[in-house]
């Protein structure tokens, strides 16, 4: 079995009285396509960028690429794609030398990071907004350009922290459709989200992360049959009433969470669960059976949504 | 498609591995493309700035002055304020390129957070951003060279000197000034600055000798960097060398050193901790 390309025990990053991350553990093989799963503030963040060597660790052990970041940053990064959450392009920088001088701050000669530039420019399709500014790019090329030039230096693996936060639908399909195809290809991905969406999409394996700490760990499907059941029915009565409905329902399906606007009940048959609701004579405004998803596995750990 | 070639690993060892990866050169070009390309011209007003200056003070006020006493020869009013204004245009273009450009681009343009997740360390995003400033310095020195040449206000060959000698001045204040940069929050900051450069651009002996001060008033005013600047710059362009060029040198020697010093660890602290 080969090395884990980031490996992690007890991995702590304290500011001050303030613990972002506290003591979690994690191992992340070659060519997989790893999540950090969590709401905001969870310390998915902070964790990528102690992988990324621009944070140094409070305690605990970190293995990047084979080397300790606290000794070898500049070393591990050469070998790291990093996608910030803000996109961070060089604004006085025209789109392809965005790409070019990137890459010549890994010290790659000039000739050979122009051809490079012009293929991942294909690769973001942005070859027609070549020559074009960089704040004049809608959200979704930004970030397209922004990983085309965390690719500059063929990186063993790519840090992604919420890649597609604050892009429109269409547009995080694009970036999915490519962030697919560089999982195609074998490079490593670790990817950092608060929607269960991305991670179910994208991720071969996550760790759900809540208060600097992991709550689970497994592949979506796996986490989604420990932690929920098949199915789950959502139910309103309004924000006056669910909290008295909800009692009414008790003992229907395996368990219930009420929700200010909802209440969700799950059972792996979830159309069954429905007549038994109405049996008791309850109707609600809106009904709706669906699958479980990533979201009903961090209600269960946390009690809490994943969106606030 | 292009065989993929991985980045090179930094091969540098010692105390600096981690935080130099020998690859400055590529901040430096960076900046020499941007500014190609869009400062320009805010790098020809600076030149502007000590020309005005020796022609309103060096040739206007100098024919009512005549002459001043220097290392005990005389030397006519603008031929002594001339390599004074050339210290001051070296310190200007390193102290306005280490401070504001880079608190923009620390700030807003988050130039160095892009730069730090490479494979660069801090110590090479310092030195690249301080050697444009230095640049900036020598167009600002030649450009000014030139001109006291033509008004024959360079008294000996030394003068020539004293182009690198305006170099060692911007270095100087180049890497002082990004250090202190670090630590500035706001815009408004940034005036404390130029608070500050103003008394000791006037007082250093710019424009007149260091004798008309009380002897304790002398001290301070040789304590500040740019009276050492001015000092060794007007020994060089009257060709009256004095053996305290070496203290001045050394002075900015240790200056150098310093704010390099400094800057690195201040990057580290913002941007790698």
């Amino acid at each position: 079995m080969p090395a884990p390309v980031i490996e992690a025990t007890g991995l702590t990053k304290r500011y001050g009285e303030f613990t972002a991350v506290d003591g979690i553990d994690f191992a992340i093989e070659p060519g997989e396509a790893f999540g950090f799963l969590g709401p905001n503030g969870a310390g998915k963040s902070t964790t990528m960028r102690m992988i990324a060597a621009t944070s140094t660790r409070t305690s605990g052990a970190l293995r990047v690429l084979g080397f300790d970041p606290a000794e070898h940053g500049p070393e591990i990064r050469a070998q790291l794609g990093i996608v910030p959450q803000a996109d961070q392009l060089d604004e006085e920088l025209r789109v392809i030398d965005n790409l070019i001088v990137y890459g010549r701050y890994f010290g790659l000669p000039l000739p050979y990071v122009k051809r490079r530039a012009e293929e991942l420019l294909e690769f973001a399709q942005l070859t027609e907004k070549r020559k074009a500014r960089v704040d004049g790019l809608s959200g979704g090329m930004k970030r397209r350009l922004t990983i085309a030039r965390g690719l500059i230096n063929a990186p063993k693996a790519m840090l992604l922290d919420e890649p597609t936060t604050g892009l429109d639908p269409q547009a995080r399909h694009v970036l999915w459709d490519r962030l697919f195809r560089l999982k195609e290809e074998g490079t490593t991905l670790v990817l950092t989200t608060h929607y269960m969406d991305e991670a179910e999409q994208l991720c071969d394996r996550l760790v759900v992360v809540d208060k600097g700490t992991i709550v689970a760990e497994g592949s979506p499907a796996s986490l989604i049959r420990q932690y929920s059941t098949r199915e789950v029915l959502e139910v309103r009565f309004g924000s006056a009433r669910n909290a008295a409905a909800a009692e009414a329902i008790e003992g229907i399906g395996q368990r219930i969470e009420v929700l200010p606007d909802r209440v969700l009940v799950y059972d792996d048959d979830g159309e069954a669960a429905m007549s038994a609701v109405h049996e008791r004579g309850l109707s609600p405004i809106t009904s709706l059976v669906r699958r479980s998803s990533l979201e009903d596995v961090f209600l269960r750990l946390t009690g809490r949504s994943l969106i606030d | 498609m292009t065989e993929l070639m991985q980045a090179p690993a930094p091969t540098i060892r010692g105390p600096l591995r981690g935080i130099y990866a020998g690859n400055t050169r590529s901040v430096v070009m960076r900046g020499l493309q941007v500014m190609a390309r869009t400062n320009w011209v805010v790098v020809l007003t600076g030149f502007f700035e000590p020309v005005f200056y020796l022609l309103s003070m060096g040739v206007g006020l100098g024919a009512l002055i005549g002459t001043v006493e220097f290392y005990g020869a005389d030397v006519p009013y603008a031929a002594y304020i001339a390599p004074a204004l050339m210290a001051v245009s070296a310190m200007n273009g390193a102290v306005y390129d280490s401070t504001m450009n880079v608190f923009f681009k620390m700030n807003f343009a988050k130039l160095y957070q892009q730069m730090l997740s490479t494979s660069l360390g801090p110590l090479d995003v310092a030195l690249g951003e301080i050697l444009l400033a230095l640049f900036r310095g020598l167009l600002y020195a030649c450009g000014f060279m030139l001109v006291t040449t033509l008004m024959g206000l360079n008294l000996s060959w030394t003068a020539v000197l004293a182009i690198p000698a305006a170099l060692v001045v911007a270095f100087g204040f180049a890497s002082f000034g990004m250090a202190v940069t670090s630590y500035m929050k706001t815009f408004q900051h940034l005036d404390y600055v130029y608070f500050l450069m103003m008394p000791m651009f006037l007082l250093s002996a710019t424009f007149f000798p260091i004798e008309v001060y009380p002897a304790g008033l002398q001290w301070v005013i040789q304590a500040l960097p740019l009276w050492h600047g001015v000092d060794m710059i007007r020994q060089l362009t009257t060709g009256l060398i004095q053996p305290s060029i070496l203290i001045h040198l050394l002075y900015f020697g240790v200056m150098i050193v310093l704010g390099l010093w400094f800057t690195t660890s201040r990057l580290r602290a913002l941007f790698l901790r």
